[in-house]
């Protein structure tokens, strides 16, 4: 249908699962224009609410409101819809939301909090739809609407008379929004936890126009820009003569501290971006990983004069400590690297702002552009197109203020287009890190905990909160951050992405120093941190889920029941809400270690659809051991070493090991996969690494520091 | 410019287009055939996947002027209708997160089975080495390519 369905106007808020009590407004009336060319929404369709529309033949069509970025939002989401609506997913019709504050909650990518935070929204979305057809289908027969039953879009009386969804849908609009509707028992779901296939698959593999990259208009530009080399410099003069004899060029424009070099291809922009002549000024001195270490390894040593966490009385358990254990990790930064470079689509007019592009933050994005602008918010409108990665990347909205920027200067529709190396060199990175970590052991036992953390742009480099807060009396956390004119962003998991290795990879040393089996050690520090939690210490883990998951990675993996000739690593973490816990298993080939099986155990609630769910968890170890083996970057006078694939190493499939998902069955509301299961992974390789070698590791990239063949 | 007549997914078309513009370039802008991605413009991540007369070949790095009577077939050529036996195993195997790189991935495949057509798993592992997934679904796409092997 191409037409813009406008219905009675009403309003219902309904409160949302996390943070207690937060009202969200569902504004009922959406003019909500679908697209053209889904033959199989008839133009009669009735908007039900936000996010359902439903048509005389019984086509369902839920909005899915987030940006989706691979993490499977655009299927998992409105199969929730589905659930409580009571409607066959066959007869649903998925459709990408824009920025719509009205109407939905929270579109945002990120954080791993997308189910977490709409779970009751969308239920109760839902299920409100569904009693406003019973109560317009009971209103028709003459009965109470308690006579009536659904199943799949039809509804029954007690006399055995049916009408479907879509035959009521027209009287449904009508009917008053009922309150508090009651939601299904999960143990009645028939959509929630059935493998469902990407609603976007057909798409995907037949190469629709689906991603930013693939967004057109007509009479736009293509624009590729050139910014300064190394981060802290300027731009000091340019000359574009030779850029403009490149065929298709049609305007270069400075902005800022960068030039736009628009033209009718991308081909033409990208010849004429690398035919500019400029030159930059700058002190960039400080600006290298030589300079960021040295500032770094300091703070290490310096004491916080704002500890992060201070619990019991560390100094003195270190004083009186049989032996200290003292370690330090290194972390270096990291860029996303999503496969789908920086790009973001705009047309500036003298009155309004289109931004279309992939954004895992749609609302930051526009009040970021109209602040640009200086236009109010509602001059500006973002559209999202599915996002090919963004691992944090895309949380920023750098690349559609150049946009919106080049597009008002070129008074022209303009497609912003990063190269790969734009991508890699003007990057905001996961800032690089180091952690000194201390434990104090007296009689075989840990009797305090000291971590220091430091890194480059970061607020708080320590999880003050997390695990192992709590388990021990004395404890200690410390933060010190190191300023830089190096941009850094979220990386999927930030802080935790490395934080989490260090941590485990410690513990797997400590508990041999004391002579423990690193489970069990494990397993005894979460006991020690439910007794602490009785005698009023505060932290943001549960301990039953945080020793169920351990309880079942070890069960799953046979730990230490491993053949002869496999090593084991252990690493467990909770991180998103959600509680994870890893084996690793090495064999040795050629003398070098190899990584042959993942076991991963997850506790992350009901999982809503659970071949989605396998693969994002799976994606989640393989990025991490990719990261961990291969992931190198730095920078000298502020200039990054690496621009592209064949300097920066990603995992490819030959290195890939078999991942085992095993989730813990539960009935509790779904948390989110995004991010959990990559921070522990690290760990737990590196524990299977030193049980393979005797070889501890302290810095990414492994590859490197076990000297391997092309790291 | 100069004008090249290209043969894309057995249409025939002309094009006007600096000799050195990558075939990625005049696909996606020139034909509007924005299956095939760019990724990295160098060769090393294979999202720029095509078949040049059936053989799959890297698209960023390949001049226009270098085609000459080769066919040309991209992901949207790839099957009429969406159902060569790759594409229905990414469904069933539900192989795609983000999705940008697949359209590459299933290139690849498509050449690897059209001259092998019951590759081993190492053979899989060598044939798509070349293809870089940064959502990491490599076991699912080597599942999907044998599941669509065995057809």
């Amino acid at each position: 249908m191409n037409t813009t369905t406008y219905n009675r106007r009403s309003f219902f808020k309904v409160s949302a699962v996390a943070g207690g009590g937060i009202l969200f407004g569902f504004n009922m009336l959406t003019a909500q224009k679908t697209e053209a060319g889904v033959a199989e929404v008839l133009a009669d369709a009735n908007q039900i609410n936000g996010y359902i529309q439903i048509d005389s033949k019984g086509i369902v069509t839920i909005m899915s409101a987030n940006p989706e970025v691979g993490q499977n939002v655009k299927t998992s989401m409105p199969m929730i819809v589905a659930e409580e609506l009571d409607v066959a997913w066959k007869n649903v019709i998925v459709k990408q939301a824009p920025l719509d504050t009205k109407n939905f909650v929270r579109q945002v990518a990120g954080g791993s909090q997308s189910l977490r935070f709409s779970w009751k929204a969308l239920r109760t979305a839902g299920a409100t739809a569904r009693q406003m057809l019973i109560n317009a289908a009971a209103q028709k027969w003459g009965i109470s609407p308690s006579e009536c039953t659904t199943n799949e879009g039809v509804i029954r009386n007690s006399k055995g008379q049916t009408v479907t969804y879509g035959e009521i849908a027209a009287e449904a609009v009508k009917m008053e929004v009922p309150k508090d509707v009651p939601l299904k028992n999960p143990k009645d779901f028939k959509i929630i936890g059935k493998n469902t296939t990407n609603v976007d698959i057909k798409a995907i593999t037949t190469g629709k126009p689906l991603f930013g990259l693939d967004y057109k208009r007509e009479g736009m530009l293509y624009a590729v820009a050139l910014r300064p080399p190394a981060f802290g410099q300027t731009l000091a003069s340019f000359d574009d003569k030779e850029t403009r004899k490149v065929n298709g060029v049609k305007d270069v424009i400075k902005f800022g501290n960068k030039i736009a070099v628009l033209a009718t291809s991308t081909w033409a922009a990208i010849k004429g971006q690398k035919a500019l002549k400029a030159t930059w000024t700058g002190d960039t001195k400080a600006e290298s990983t030589e300079e960021h270490d040295k500032k770094m390894l300091a703070f290490l040593d310096t004491p916080s004069s704002a500890p992060k966490r201070n619990d019991g009385d560390v100094k003195t358990a270190f004083a009186n400590a049989d032996k200290v254990l003292e370690r330090t990790f290194h972390g270096p930064f990291m860029p996303h690297n999503s496969m789908e470079p920086m790009n973001f689509f705009a047309n500036v007019t003298a009155d309004k702002a289109e931004l279309v592009g992939p954004t895992q933050r749609p609302e930051e994005t526009r009040k970021q552009v109209a602040t640009l602008l200086g236009m109010k918010e509602d001059q500006v409108s973002v559209e999202m197109t599915r996002i090919g990665g963004g691992f944090g990347r895309r949380l920023m909205w750098d690349f559609a203020l150049e946009a919106a920027e080049i597009s008002k200067l070129a008074k022209k529709p303009v497609q912003l287009v990063f190269t790969r190396e734009d991508d890699m060199t003007a990057g905001l990175y996961r800032p690089a890190t180091k952690y000194k970590f201390r434990v104090a052991i007296k009689d075989k036992k840990v009797t305090a905990y000291h971590l220091t953390g430091t890194g480059i742009n970061g607020q708080n480099f320590v999880r003050e909160t997390f695990f192992p807060a709590g388990a021990f009396e004395n404890l200690l956390m410390e933060s010190h951050n190191v300023e830089s004119k190096i941009t850094t962003a979220p990386w999927r998991a930030p802080i935790t992405n490395f934080l989490a290795f260090a941590e485990q990879a410690f513990f797997d040393e400590v508990a041999r120093e004391i002579g423990a089996d690193p489970v069990q050690f494990r397993l005894d520090l979460f006991e020690q941190a439910r007794v602490n939690a009785q005698k009023g210490m505060k932290f943001d883990y549960d301990v039953d889920k945080s020793i169920g998951v351990i309880k079942l990675a070890a069960e799953k993996s046979n730990w230490g029941k491993a053949e002869k000739g496999v090593y084991q690593g252990f690493s467990a973490y909770y991180s998103h809400n959600t509680y994870v816990a890893e084996v690793a298993e090495v064999v040795m080939q050629n003398n070098q270690p190899v990584i042959k099986r993942i076991v991963c155990a997850i506790d992350c609630g009901i999982v809503v659809n659970p071949v989605a769910a396998i693969n994002q968890s799976e994606g989640g170890v393989i990025d991490g051991i990719g990261h961990a083996m291969f992931g190198d970057f730095s920078f000298v006078d502020g200039k990054p070493q690496a621009n592209n694939f064949n300097k920066f190493r990603l995992i490819r499939m030959s290195e890939v090991p078999k991942v085992e998902i095993h989730f813990v069955p539960s009935l509790n509301d779904p948390t989110g996969l995004g991010e959990p299961t990559l921070p522990p992974v690290g760990a737990a390789i590196a524990n299977a690494i030193f049980a393979a070698t005797g070889k501890r590791l302290y810095s990414f990239p492994f590859a490197k520091e076990l000297g391997m063949q092309g790291s | 410019m100069p004008t090249y007549k290209l043969t894309v997914n057995k249409k025939k078309y002309e094009v006007n287009a600096d000799a050195d513009t990558p075939i990625l370039w005049v696909l996606r802008d020139h034909l509007n055939l924005v299956g095939t991605k760019y990724g990295c413009g160098i060769a090393q991540c294979g999202a720029c996947t095509i078949h040049l007369d059936g053989k799959a070949t890297r698209s960023c790095v390949l001049p226009v002027s270098s085609i000459g009577n080769k066919a040309i077939t991209t992901i949207e050529g790839l099957s009429e209708d969406g159902t060569h036996p790759l594409q229905e195993a990414w469904a069933t195997h539900d192989v795609p997160q983000c999705g940008y790189c697949q359209a590459g991935q299933i290139m690849t495949a498509a050449a690897l089975l059209a001259s092998n057509p019951k590759p081993t798993e190492e053979e899989i592992v060598t044939a798509m080495q070349g293809n870089i997934c940064r959502c990491a679904t490599y076991n699912h796409i080597k599942d999907a390519i044998l599941t669509a092997s065995r057809k």
